[in-house]
């Protein structure tokens, strides 16, 4: 059989270099990269397809303005994808997890050819994990969250996700929405080759007036974002690992937190 | 009358939200409504009457596995019927993905994994980590309905009231398409670590499984509970059910001692609001350093035995 699938890309800005100044993020310089939950889509895509035998893999992002979006993406082509879809507007500087619903939804009405829609469970700067079930929702679809096994079966999919309390195995018809764990794989690595190869990969670019859509406002107000206030004693004990051990044993026992 | 509508498929953080509930429906002049879904609604619902929801939306229909599309369904009805201006879901799992649907259907804003709601001039404020945990998000809805998927044990459960709510039967909604077709336990015992007076956090400073029972003394010693890193679990060390961090257990212990933990934002998520913070590191610029109260600087292979052995004799 053939399986054509959409993979939802978000791009954030790498957490492992964000800084904070005086309580502020500093996101300045920090480069976007493809969150690590996608990557995981992107490898369940290629198995999936893989198992199939066959069909499309379409990276499908959506970004408020340039961001060097072209280059980023390239890191999903670079991976298997075979085609790249952007929806990139100036109009998306606002929205937040609908507006980005929105657009995607109907990125993927336009594309046509989806029978599973793969996400992230959440990304990695903002984890809302709600852009999936939103998507699923105005597509009129199932939903599958939290997946950490896909398969193939009675020409629908299968699938072992992980909840607070249980294991448990769901099976849906196609075409379905299915967001992921970190736990379903490990997303294979990304050679020169393939990054070369990726540069000749068929790259679609849309704007939201392409999609028939109108500039969709926040729903939410940022009140402020900023680092939680630490208070931190900041003792650390030099000397032998025997005075070190003393030193530090006697703090905790003078906080209470240790002895009787 | 315009409502704040509860629900959520565990009884305990249904009650800590109906207690929260209450208390602003009071304050803003609204109704309390609440919503119970699937087997032992009807048990549940006496409850919530009973902790003083007005009104208790009731469908005992088949919900085989509560997918997400059926329930939205059956939460928006219940939402439209109550006119409801405010819909808190526990942010479970289960919660979070029902929170982006049902918001959706409702034309709501939403936010999830709220750790802090408050009421303030009239609005409610939620609070959430973003950027990984680096920053605290405080978050105000703009739409007519809004969403709040909130962590359980943000409030606690309220004292029983007097009266009691009206139970209000919901039409079934469609069928999913979706099927449970098995369920199993989780690996790995059970461990609640948001319970733990101390905690004893291992990194990826342990070089192999077995070193682990260093940490495993250090902690009986502290008569402390294990914690780890996500690393570790991803490496199949310790069970999932010991993380702490964004994708773990969030803490509020009176010690929390990292051992061989480099302090990564994603992981010092889970314990930042401990009283106390120490730390064990090779290395003096990790950025745990920068979070504890007492540290040190040395190898924890040279380090944890002296330490338990300094414990033991107190």
């Amino acid at each position: 059989m053939s399986l054509d699938i959409v993979v939802c890309v978000k791009t954030n800005p790498d957490a492992q270099m964000i800084r904070i100044k005086n309580r502020e993020p500093v996101l300045e310089a920090i480069p976007y990269k493809v969150g690590d939950l996608e990557k995981n889509a992107l490898e369940a895509a290629l198995q999936l397809r893989d198992a199939a035998g066959g069909g499309t893999i379409r990276a499908l992002t959506v970004v408020e303005g340039d961001r060097k979006i072209r280059e980023t993406i390239k890191e999903a082509l670079a991976m298997g994808a075979d085609e790249a879809v952007i929806v990139a507007d100036p109009a998306l500087a606002g929205a937040d997890q609908a507006g980005i619903a929105a657009a995607l939804a109907a990125a993927v009405a336009k594309i046509g050819a989806c029978d599973v829609l793969l996400f992230g469970e959440g990304s990695t700067d903002n984890y809302s994990g709600q852009v999936g079930a939103r998507v699923a929702e105005l597509l009129g679809w199932p939903q599958i969250g939290y997946a950490k096994k896909l398969a193939l079966a009675g020409g629908g999919i299968e699938a072992e996700r992980s909840m607070d309390e249980m294991i448990e195995t769901l099976a849906a018809p196609l075409p379905v929405a299915v967001t992921v764990v970190s736990e379903i794989n490990e997303p294979r690595p990304i050679s020169l080759m393939n990054i070369l190869k990726a540069g000749k990969k068929p790259v679609t670019e849309w704007t939201l007036a392409d999609l028939g859509l109108d500039a969709v406002g926040a729903q939410k107000r940022i009140v402020s974002n900023l680092a939680e206030e630490q208070d931190r004693k900041h003792v650390l004990f030099a000397g032998a690992v025997d005075e070190q051990v003393d030193a530090f044993v006697n703090a905790l026992v003078k906080e209470g937190v240790v002895g009787r | 009358m315009a409502d704040i509508l509860v629900y959520s498929e565990k009884a305990d953080a249904a009650l800590e939200l109906v207690a929260k509930g209450r208390e602003w429906a009071a304050e803003l002049g609204l109704g309390l409504s609440a919503a119970c879904l699937g087997a032992g609604a009807a048990e549940a619902a006496s409850a919530l009457a009973a902790h003083g929801a007005d009104r208790i939306f009731v469908s005992d229909a088949a919900f085989d596995g509560l997918p997400a599309d059926t329930v939205a369904a059956a939460l928006a009805a219940a939402a439209a019927e109550a006119g409801a201006t405010v819909v808190l879901i526990a942010s479970t799992r289960r919660g979070k993905e029902l929170g982006g649907r049902v918001a959706q259907k409702l034309g709501a804003g939403c936010v999830s994994d709220v750790n802090a709601l408050t009421l303030e001039h009239g609005e409610l404020v939620a609070d959430r980590y973003a950027y990984g945990g680096a920053t605290v998000a405080r978050e105000v809805i703009t739409t007519a309905v809004k969403v709040f998927a909130v962590m359980p044990k943000t409030f606690a459960v309220g004292d029983p009231v007097a009266g009691a709510g009206a139970v209000v039967p919901l039409p079934a909604p469609a069928a999913s398409a979706v099927r449970v077709v098995g369920r199993r336990a989780k690996e790995g015992e059970a461990v609640d670590l948001t319970a733990a007076p101390r905690i004893v956090g291992v990194g990826r400073g342990f070089a192999a499984r077995d070193d682990l029972r260093l940490g495993t003394e250090l902690a009986d010693a502290l008569h402390a509970e294990l914690a780890c890193t996500k690393s570790l679990a991803d490496f199949e060390w310790l069970p999932e059910s010991r993380i702490l961090g964004l994708s773990g257990a969030k803490t509020k212990p009176d010690l929390y001692l990292a051992v061989g933990v480099s302090g990564q934002i994603q992981h010092t998520v889970g314990v930042s609001s401990a009283r106390l913070i120490a730390a064990v590191n090779t290395d003096k610029e990790a950025p745990i350093f920068a979070l504890a109260d007492y540290g040190i600087v040395g190898d924890l292979y040279a380090v944890v035995p002296a330490l338990v052995a300094k414990l033991q004799s107190l």
